[in-house]
């Protein structure tokens, strides 16, 4: 299955469902042929297509609206707090190539603050699947939520096998660590995972946790982290502030507890626009670069 | 129009403007920008919008929403008139225990949508009108804009959109009242024509009296304007009509008038003699 063929499922299942594009048409573009009139394209206006579909919501609708995701979340900010977000209407918001996952276009293209944004606007909650797999198990419960959602949209084919039971606000823990324990969003899992291979080939124990929606986060999940290893990480592609690492702390000082953390996202700058692999290499998110920078933090502890 | 007619809805006018003048007050409100809509809102919901008390939830009503928001103290004026709202209530103006303020609030009921922030509902109202298109539904959705409030790039997005999805159930109404906050309209960024503007985007235009009850009765006879376009009528008015001490006048657009003037202000409005005051605008806004 693909999000294409999930998308038709659920516009044939049911009638509240409708799909809307900003002219952003690369995950959906079977669909115009499949499911009519229920297809919308409001041309290159994220602002119009957002505020449209606040008022289709108001009409019992679920528009799910597609854009790139710097455009859908940052040249329709306001539209999204002010009409989906005050007025708590569930319209899912599908940003296309978010973080790294630009790879070229450059830094007007890079959703790098998107987490961030959407986060602080009340009602709007964040889903950020770590592949395909995981993203078509989460979509079906997101979709069908009453809140507004934003989606950071990612197709990349899964490395790992996903637990099948998706909750919203609930992590998946794919493995427990003693020595540290990575938390994650998005496609870096794929990289995470790697990470975990070299570092338990020197003798480290290392657990991962996929966090799948970053608001409502899984705070359970992260305090059981912080009781069960020595160390945690913050890996992300998005800039430092605001994001998961951001997340964290919050909950650290909400919950009076404290923890070595180490934050590997980008540090108040744009990354180097290229083809992804080189991007993650120039950036120092490859598997073996984040390893590297956990083993030097753990031995310079 | 009948006679009687007009003078049953001039009537109602008076009462609307009167609500309007006692909401500048105590914190005060928008006082220009609502008595220049006070007439037309008058008159789409007594004589032109399929909405009452009874089917404000009927998804067959027609929709009315205001984009321009801070003249929202006519809508209540108006909601209180023909029995939405109860008159007392509007006296929780700016209290905490209810939600009427400068802005519509859809805890009120008869608020279709919130607004506030200039520009949004052009596209709110495409998302509604485009639904009752798909459901075969034949009600109107009309939207009320500001002439300041064209502006706003999102309102000419918006109208391309309109255009191109040939939403002829949708009626946009621009108050032309050809003030914005500060300053006349055509003295910052010109609007000048509106109807060939909206023409050029692909829109039918009419341009209507928005004072006269009778010129709107027949400027909104019959839609849409131009078969499969979407509808945009000019009604033009006079930011603070019905007061002459606050007509046309830059520096009385928001004002937090004292009870002294708000007494001199309801005599004015029947007839009496022009207020004196001496609260300033406030421009914070």
């Amino acid at each position: 299955m693909t999000y294409e063929d999930l998308l038709h499922e659920l516009v044939q299942k049911d009638d509240r469902y409708l799909v809307v594009t900003a002219e952003n048409r690369a995950a959906i573009r079977g669909l115009p042929d499949k499911i009519g009139e229920r297809f919308i394209d409001t041309g290159i206006t994220e602002q119009t297509m957002i505020g449209m579909s606040a008022g289709l919501a108001l009409r019992g609708r679920i528009p799910i609206t597609h854009a790139l995701a710097t455009f859908i979340t940052m040249r329709a900010f306001e539209f999204i707090r002010s009409d989906v977000g005050i007025g708590n209407l569930p319209v899912k918001m599908v940003g296309a190539v978010p973080g790294f996952l630009s790879d070229g276009n450059g830094p007007t293209h890079q959703a790098v603050e998107d987490v961030s944004i959407m986060r602080g606007i009340p009602n709007v909650n964040v889903f950020c699947p770590a592949d395909e797999e995981d993203m078509l198990l989460g979509l079906p419960k997101v979709f069908a939520s009453d809140s507004p959602f934003y989606i950071r949209y990612n197709n990349l084919k899964p490395e790992v096998e996903h637990k099948k039971d998706f909750e919203i606000g609930k992590a998946e823990v794919i493995s427990e660590g003693k020595d540290v324990t990575i938390l994650v969003y998005g496609f870096l899992l794929r990289e995470a995972l790697k990470a975990k291979k070299i570092l338990e080939e020197k003798g480290r124990s290392i657990g991962i946790i996929n966090l799948r929606t970053v608001k409502p986060i899984d705070e359970e999940a992260i305090l059981n982290a912080v009781k069960n290893s020595n160390m945690l990480v913050t890996l992300e592609d998005h800039f430092i502030t605001g994001g998961l690492y951001s997340i964290v702390g919050e909950l650290f000082l909400k919950e009076k507890v404290s923890a070595d953390v180490l934050p590997i996202a980008l540090k108040d700058k744009w990354f180097k626009p290229a083809l992804l692999n080189d991007v993650l290499e120039h950036e120092g998110f490859t598997g073996e670069k984040i390893a590297k920078r956990i083993e030097n933090n753990i031995q310079n502890k | 129009m009948e006679e009687q007619r007009r003078k049953e809805l001039e009537e109602i006018a008076y009462k609307v403007r009167e609500h309007i003048i006692r909401m500048s007050t105590d914190g005060g409100c928008f006082i220009g920008a609502s008595l220049s809509c006070a007439d037309l809102i008058v008159f789409l919901y007594k004589e032109f919008l399929n909405i009452n008390k009874d089917n404000l939830t009927d998804p067959e009503r027609d929709y009315l929403l205001l984009s321009k928001g801070h003249d929202v103290p006519a809508l209540y004026g108006t909601f209180a008139e023909i029995g939405w709202i109860e008159r007392d209530r509007l006296k929780n103006h700016l209290k905490t225990n209810d939600s009427i303020y400068w802005h519509p609030n859809r805890n009120v009921p008869g608020i279709e949508f919130h607004s506030g922030s200039l520009g949004h509902l052009l596209s709110v109202s495409i998302g509604i009108a485009l639904d009752c298109k798909m459901k075969g539904q034949k009600n109107k959705i009309v939207v009320i804009l500001g002439d300041g409030e064209l502006n706003e790039g999102s309102i000419w997005e918006a109208a391309l959109v309109a255009a191109a999805f040939k939403l002829d159930n949708l009626i946009a109404i621009v108050d032309r009242n050809k003030f914005q906050a500060n300053i006349r309209t055509e003295e910052l960024i010109p609007l000048k024509s509106i109807t060939e503007k909206f023409e050029a985007f692909g829109w039918g235009a009419k341009s209507v009296d928005g004072h006269s009850f009778d010129d709107m009765s027949e400027g909104f006879s019959s839609f849409p304007i131009e078969e499969g376009k979407p509808n945009i009528v000019i009604a033009e008015t006079i930011r603070g009509k019905g007061l002459p001490s606050i007509q046309e006048r830059a520096d009385r657009w928001f004002v937090n008038f004292t009870q002294d003037e708000v007494s001199m202000l309801l005599k004015e409005l029947r007839g009496g003699k022009e207020a004196e005051l001496t609260s300033e605008t406030i421009i914070a806004r």
